[in-house]
């Protein structure tokens, strides 16, 4: 059988073997499992990757069996392998190797640290069924994975309230997302009969036109999914929650895996979405909405934790506004570099996180560079990819997406100053996050735990510096979708202004120069303890814009109240009537069965006066 | 010597049949109980002989005598229960023996 359809199946063997033996398997063993099985199953993706370069038509496909038969169809469990799930599939086992090995380290002291490890590789096997099923079917099974596993690694910990409270949100919101998705996909099987994806992309543009009403709601329908997932406006709401997780799932969750599967599905899809330019430009307007949404939130920002979710929604937000922009390639690389130096900025606050005690107050913090050089260093690169300074390779996946936007028919200018406006803000709350850990000198710390006593070091920085070397040359990597992206992106022929690029390289340094005059007090305090000012505005932005409480009270609210009113169910009282009738009769019946020889005697004679009666008339 | 109508001995043997009926039902006492279930008896046992003499055949005396010895032995043992139940219970009253309730 063909190597592809053996990449999932290390970690689900590997997950059956720890969730079986739970606790009576020792770290070195446990570790060695999980983090062996993403190997394998990275060595094996490296393998058909090099393989699919030689394959004819670009790509390869495996049918392992056929799961059910749908109206005409079938709906196989089959595996497809393109250019577009090769990138997906190099970053989610390649990222998420190193990301496994630095959670073994990170998680070792913990009880329930095989549980945790079978999570993870659970994760790791619905993320790769999710980015190769062949079909919508298969593709919904491990988007419902993801979301699972995420749920239950939000709530590893979960004997703190807190800690399942996010979970359940995050659960909660991104189901109301799947719902979109799910009656989406209903209605792309309704009109094509077909939910395997090439034949869907290719049926799609046989039967409808451009601007048609169909595929209009399908796309808009199957957004809807996609915003849920990838932690867009309106349902972003979970993410910056889901910190309470341990900080290698944020990484996984945030970096490598869940919350890129929405920017996949739209460039998995994009045969529909292109058929509709008014979604495409709801995906493009979304994106820049919570790029800029994000960043401002990103600013107030207590817990290093969150800043870095934000900032992850933020990068996201380019990626969906590349693709409304119909840069689909542009957005594709900046999912897999923003992997590589978001994975390292979580791990590596992971690691300062664990050595302050678990300490993830920023204003707590300060003077780590000396205390920490590996660490800050490491942090400072994936800063700097994270600004897109020149020559990283956020740098060339970010000016990638700028430079489409302009002439995009998507997109447009507006959004171009969007995307600016965000990398201005990317620079700004970097630069803040870095003055408040790294700069200045220490407050509340005096000293700092020794990292590699108690974790082994090799696991807890070297996939750091694998990550930092990703980050910085990750860029040069070349991909070709020509195969799978037919369309070109439409920036041909367009007179743009000259000054463009020089501005979208310059803005982050004019971030840097911002924040270095306009954090000062973060950047050269002595030692004394800040504050976070507590201006109202600074408690907005810091609470997300509001979100939380608008839904609070949009939402949570009124079903609070109506639940409340229905507290007795109107439709169980119906289905209590029933049962009460049947009980009728049964006390009824029970109560003439009393035992009293007299009455059952009395009984007969009424019968045989009723039965004479009866015949007599 | 002139012959009975049928008819006669049937309405002495319902009202004798009623009257042990009513028994059965309105006594508490297990004796009494018994006592009309007797007259219930031979309410059946009249109803049998008259029947027997109109038509002329033994078939009713037949009856009549396993009726009798129907109820010799269900005075047997309803007697010896009796005695039972009054040792038991100190009482004969029937409704403490209710205890198969539904």
């Amino acid at each position: 059988m063909s190597l592809l359809a053996w990449i999932p199946f290390y970690p689900l063997v590997s997950f059956l073997i720890l969730i079986a033996l739970g606790k009576r398997l020792s770290w070195g063993l446990a570790s060695t499992l999980s983090v062996g099985a993403i190997a394998l199953s990275a060595i094996s993706s490296a393998l058909v990757i090099s393989q699919l370069a030689s394959a004819d038509s670009g790509i390869i496909s495996v049918k392992l069996w056929s799961w059910f038969s749908l109206g005409g169809g079938e709906v196989n469990f089959s595996f497809y392998l393109d250019s577009l799930s090769a990138v997906m599939i190099s970053v989610v086992s390649g990222v998420g190797l190193l990301i496994h090995a630095y959670a073994a380290a990170y998680m070792k002291n913990d009880e329930n640290f095989s549980r945790f490890m079978a999570y993870m590789n659970l994760f790791i096997v619905a993320m790769l069924i999710l980015v190769l099923a062949d079909n919508l079917v298969l593709l919904y099974l491990g988007w419902e994975g993801v979301g699972l596993c995420s749920f239950l690694l939000i709530g590893f910990w979960y004997q703190e309230k807190e800690n399942v409270l996010a979970a359940r949100k995050a659960f909660i919101v991104t189901r109301v997302g799947d719902t979109a998705m799910a009656i989406g996909l209903f209605l792309l099987f309704k009109s094509l009969g077909e939910l395997n994806i090439v034949a869907v992309n290719a049926s799609a543009h046989a039967l409808w036109q451009i601007g048609d009403e169909l595929p209009y709601w399908i796309a808009l329908l199957l957004l809807g999914g996609a915003v849920g997932k990838s932690a867009q406006l309106p349902l972003q709401t979970w993410l910056p929650d889901a910190m309470a997780g341990p900080t290698p799932v944020s990484a996984l969750i945030h970096a490598a895996t869940m919350v890129t599967a929405g920017v996949y599905l739209i460039a998995r899809m994009q045969g529909v979405f292109l058929l509709s330019p008014e979604v495409m430009s709801y995906v493009a307007w979304i994106g820049a909405l919570t790029l800029l949404l994000a960043g401002v939130a990103a600013l107030a920002q207590k817990d290093i934790k969150r800043v870095l979710a934000y900032s992850t929604m933020s990068q996201i937000g380019y990626m969906m506004l590349a693709l409304g922009a119909g840069a689909w390639s542009a957005g594709v690389f900046h999912l897999m570099t923003h992997a590589f130096f978001k994975a390292l900025l979580f791990l590596t606050a992971g690691s300062v996180i664990l050595a302050l005690h678990h300490q993830q107050d920023l204003f707590k913090m300060g003077g780590l560079l000396k205390k920490l050089p590996v660490e800050s260093g490491l942090f400072i690169v994936g800063l700097i990819c994270l600004m897109a300074l020149p020559g990283t390779s956020g740098f060339f996946s970010k000016e990638a997406i700028i430079a489409t936007l302009w002439s995009s028919p998507t997109a447009g200018p507006v959004l171009w100053w969007g995307a600016i406006l965000g990398a201005l803000l990317t620079s700004i709350y970097s630069c803040r996050l870095f003055f408040l850990a790294f700069l200045g000198a220490s407050r509340e710390h005096d000293k700092v735990h020794d990292l590699h006593h108690d974790h082994p070091s090799v696991l807890l920085r070297w996939p750091l510096f694998l990550l930092a070397l990703l980050s910085l040359f990750g860029g040069l990597i070349s991909l070709d979708f020509t195969e799978v992206f037919s369309v070109a992106s439409s920036a041909d022929g367009v007179q743009e202004p000259a000054w463009l690029h020089s501005l979208a390289i310059a803005t982050p340094f004019i971030g840097i120069a911002f924040a270095w005059f306009f954090f000062k007090s973060y950047r050269d305090n002595n030692g004394e303890a800040l504050e976070m000012k507590p201006g109202g505005l600074n408690r907005f932005c810091g609470d997300g814009l509001g979100f939380d409480w608008l839904y609070h009270y949009l939402l949570v609210r009124p079903y609070c109240f109506l639940a409340n009113i229905n507290r007795r169910d109107v439709i169980d009282q119906l289905l209590m009537f029933n049962g009460w009738y049947v009980r009728l009769w049964h006390d009824a019946l029970s109560a003439s069965q009393n035992g009293s020889l007299r009455w059952y005697a009395a009984g007969i004679g009424l019968a045989v006066v009723c039965l004479a009666g009866v015949i007599t008339l | 010597m002139t012959a009975i109508p049928l008819n006669h001995v049937l309405i002495l043997a319902c009202i004798l049949f009623s009257i042990g009926f009513i028994g059965v039902i309105v006594r508490k006492n297990t004796l009494f109980i018994l006592m009309s279930l007797e007259i219930m008896l031979n309410a059946v046992g009249v109803a049998f002989i008259g029947a027997g003499s109109v038509w002329q055949q033994a078939d009713g005396q037949i009856m009549f005598i396993l009726i009798l010895s129907l109820a010799a032995a269900e005075v047997a043992i309803g007697l010896a229960l009796l005695i039972r139940m009054q040792r038991r219970y100190q009482s004969l009253d029937i409704d403490k023996l209710s205890e198969m309730r539904g």
